[in-house]
């Protein structure tokens, strides 16, 4: 009866191996490696060439806190993810809320707000500096016909950023609204109708039951845009290239100027090692408080 | 039949042998198919393969890609053997680090005879040749005769500093937008900071803030009050922040300013990036070095620009290197410069310059005492891009004259 027992347990567990194998190759060799190699890595001064040679401790952190332009990177993340959790996902969702039942129309708007989720985020950029563009882009077009100078939005150091996170919003909005749309159809009709046999309507079925079942997708599409908001670089990269006179870095095209394009590796590998701290704080954070009933119920 | 046999074994064994050591060079380039210099670059690889039986594969990539991605390259098995470098201090951290190869016993003398000097010089790593030179070039002021003489500028009054902050006022009064500048590259605002250093601080100085620091001595802080002065008068085109160095060079051939501040490669790239492509005649553009300061250490005829060249790699083959002297020779130099590409360096290939402006630059440098490689290249990847970023910065009229000379100076620190 015990060998019985214990066969079966080895043969869950060898199952449970063979399973996780693949797996956890993948991760070691392409997350934990690189970020401890990365972590190995900052404590040098190290162009990038050879073998690094010359340990310096936390200097490379130290300077990381004191620079000026890496400070105002924070900011500037910050600003994105507020915008995104307090502007970004309210309007997915009001919008979500509008097309979700099977009205005339529903499916052709969907379609266009989703649209600008399918661009590269390296095109999306592109096309925004051309729009932004004070000679020749579609703001000059507007102001012209007008009769007024058009601005150079992404040249004036106080507009910059605001640009970068129209662009943001006008990008990433669409696949949250697909988000809240696949939750929200997930609801049950029986529900709705019940509530609507009640007397409820639009607004109190959206406020009383609809967000409410809606929460765990919430919880998942915040989650989502935080992370994003954290990682953004390829729309700033052609849009600014982080100037002017770098205030619209984020703190990956941070990395990328301050770090790559100098050659300063050892620094570069401790601003990666900072970015990847603040990620896995806020994910293990999320995780631990919002999302921990979601993942109860799950498990 | 004897005979035939034979003949058929030695050709076999003659083909099998050139096979053998025939080998594949790969050269990394920045220059794109419509580059001037891209044809004859070309031609040197098919004389080269016809002639040696070595096969060449050309590689391209784009500026900012080659400068992210050459250290991983050079790391690799992938490395290429012979690819574009700026000289000074990036070539010097890739020599340190045994990445370039001494190639001096393949180089003979009598090649390097052949070549400017100086230019030669410039590729060379304590005491070991790691390169060959292929041209020459100079920053200077580029202006458009029409707008200037609409503006009652008489250029040649342009002497010292303050007359060019007076033809600036001049061209502002007549509505006219005096300088064209691309700052999002940031390299093109950097020329005229480094420019005023070299007036005020003359040759003496830079060697001795690149050998012991003082990147903050008063005499730089000068130069970075001379381009305030210049930024208080609003020189420069509107959203010139966001302007790239393609839509700098665009303006100006578009004559939609009086004045700008580039290297020699402003004469094609302002035809080709202009809206109709062909830019300013030349009858309506002339050019002007850098005026003197007042008070500054300097001389007059000191120039700022480039010695660029090709290195070769840790692992390149003598037939690496023989290709590059095939390449770096009179014959094509000389068709390069009748082209307009490029100002050579194989001594006698510049008689060969129909071209008026690069005619003149070509003298400016062998009258030159001083020629100044581009700081941001000089002073390797890192204190580099750190001056570039602080001459925009002092452009957009956000820092100081010694917030900027002190951003320097720490950089340097760090990298000692």
């Amino acid at each position: 009866m015990r060998s019985l027992k214990s066969q079966a347990l080895l043969s869950r567990y060898s199952t449970l191996i063979i399973f996780l194998i693949p797996a956890l190759t993948v991760f070691t060799l392409f997350v934990v490696l690189p970020i401890g190699e990365a972590a190995y890595y900052s404590f040098f001064r190290w162009n990038g060439y050879g073998d690094p040679e010359k340990y310096v401790g936390f200097k490379n952190y130290a300077y990381l806190f004191k620079n000026r332009v890496f400070i105002m990177s924070l900011k500037n993340n910050f600003y994105i993810i507020a915008v995104s959790l307090l502007v970004q996902l309210p309007f997915a969702l009001l919008i979500a809320l509008m097309i979700s039942d099977k009205i005339k129309g529903a499916t052709f708007f969907r379609t266009i707000f989703f649209l600008p989720y399918i661009l590269a985020e390296i095109v999306t950029g592109l096309i925004w500096a051309y729009i932004y563009d004070g000679n020749y882009g579609l703001v000059a077009t507007v102001w012209e016909f007008f009769g007024a100078e058009a601005p150079f939005i992404i040249a004036d150091k106080d507009w910059a950023l605001v640009a970068i996170l129209i662009v943001v919003f006008w990008k990433f909005f669409g696949i949250h609204m697909m988000i809240y749309i696949a939750g929200l159809q997930a609801i049950s009709k029986e529900v709705l109708e019940a509530a609507k046999v009640d007397g409820a309507g639009p607004i109190t079925t959206a406020f009383r039951i609809k967000i409410p079942m809606l929460i765990p997708t919430i919880k998942l599409s915040v989650f989502l845009s935080l992370l994003g908001s954290l990682q953004l670089f390829d729309i700033i990269m052609p849009l600014t290239g982080g100037g002017p006179s770098n205030v619209t870095h984020s703190m990956v095209t941070y990395l990328y100027y301050f770090g790559v394009m100098r050659m300063k590796i050892g620094f570069g590998s401790a601003v990666g090692v900072v970015i990847f701290l603040i990620c896995v704080f806020i994910a293990i954070g999320y995780q631990r408080t919002l999302m921990r009933d979601d993942n109860e119920n799950k498990f | 039949m004897k005979s035939f046999y034979r003949i058929l074994s030695s050709f076999i064994v003659l083909v099998a042998f050139n096979t053998a050591n025939a080998e594949s060079i790969k050269w990394l380039h920045l220059f794109g198919e419509d580059s001037s210099q891209y044809p004859n670059m070309v031609r040197a690889v098919e004389e080269f393969e016809a002639k040696t039986g070595h096969t060449v594969v050309l590689q391209y990539l784009e500026n900012e890609s080659f400068k992210a991605k050459l250290p991983t390259m050079l790391q690799s098995n992938d490395r290429p053997d012979i690819f574009y470098s700026w000289g000074g201090g990036v070539m010097y951290d890739q020599a340190r680090a045994g990445f370039l190869r001494d190639v001096s016993s393949v180089v003979p003398d009598s090649y390097l005879d052949t070549v400017s000097a100086a230019a030669a010089d410039a590729f060379t790593f304590e005491g070991q040749r790691v390169g060959l030179p292929l041209q020459v070039s100079q920053v200077a002021w580029w202006y458009n005769k029409d707008l200037m003489s609409q503006a009652g500028i008489d250029v040649s009054q342009i002497k010292m500093w303050d007359d060019l902050l007076d033809a600036v006022k001049q061209i502002k009064a007549a509505g006219i937008t005096p300088i064209c500048m691309g700052g999002k590259d940031k390299w093109p605002v950097h020329f005229v900071w480094t420019h005023l250093h070299i007036r005020n601080g003359g040759k003496g100085l830079f060697l001795e803030s690149l050998n012991n620091g003082g990147w903050d001595r008063p005499e730089y802080i000068r130069s970075g009050e001379q381009m305030l002065e210049l930024v208080e008068l609003e020189p420069f085109q509107k959203g010139w922040l966001a302007a790239t160095w393609p839509d700098q060079a665009g303006f100006f051939g578009d004559g939609k300013c009086a004045m700008a501040f580039m290297g020699n490669w402003m004469y094609g790239a302002q035809a080709s990036n202009s809206a109709s492509g062909e830019g300013l005649a030349d009858a309506n553009m002339g050019m002007f070095n850098m005026p003197m300061t007042s008070g500054g250490i300097g001389d007059s005829g000191d120039t700022l620009g480039g010695i660029n060249g090709w290195l070769f790699s840790s692992t390149a083959s003598d037939a690496a290197v023989e290709l590059m002297m095939h390449y770096v020779s009179l014959d094509i130099q000389k068709e390069d410069a009748s082209n307009g590409a490029y100002i050579p360096i194989v001594k006698g290939a510049d008689g060969s310059l129909t071209n008026p402006f690069l005619q003149q630059v070509a003298k400016n440098i062998s009258n030159s005492e001083y020629h100044q490689i581009f700081y941001d290249q000089f002073l390797g990847a890192d204190i580099g891009r750190v001056v570039n970023d602080v001459s925009t910065d002092l452009a957009a009229g956000i820092i100081s004259a010694e917030e900027a000379t002190q951003a320097v100076q720490e950089a340097w620190e760090f990298n000692q």
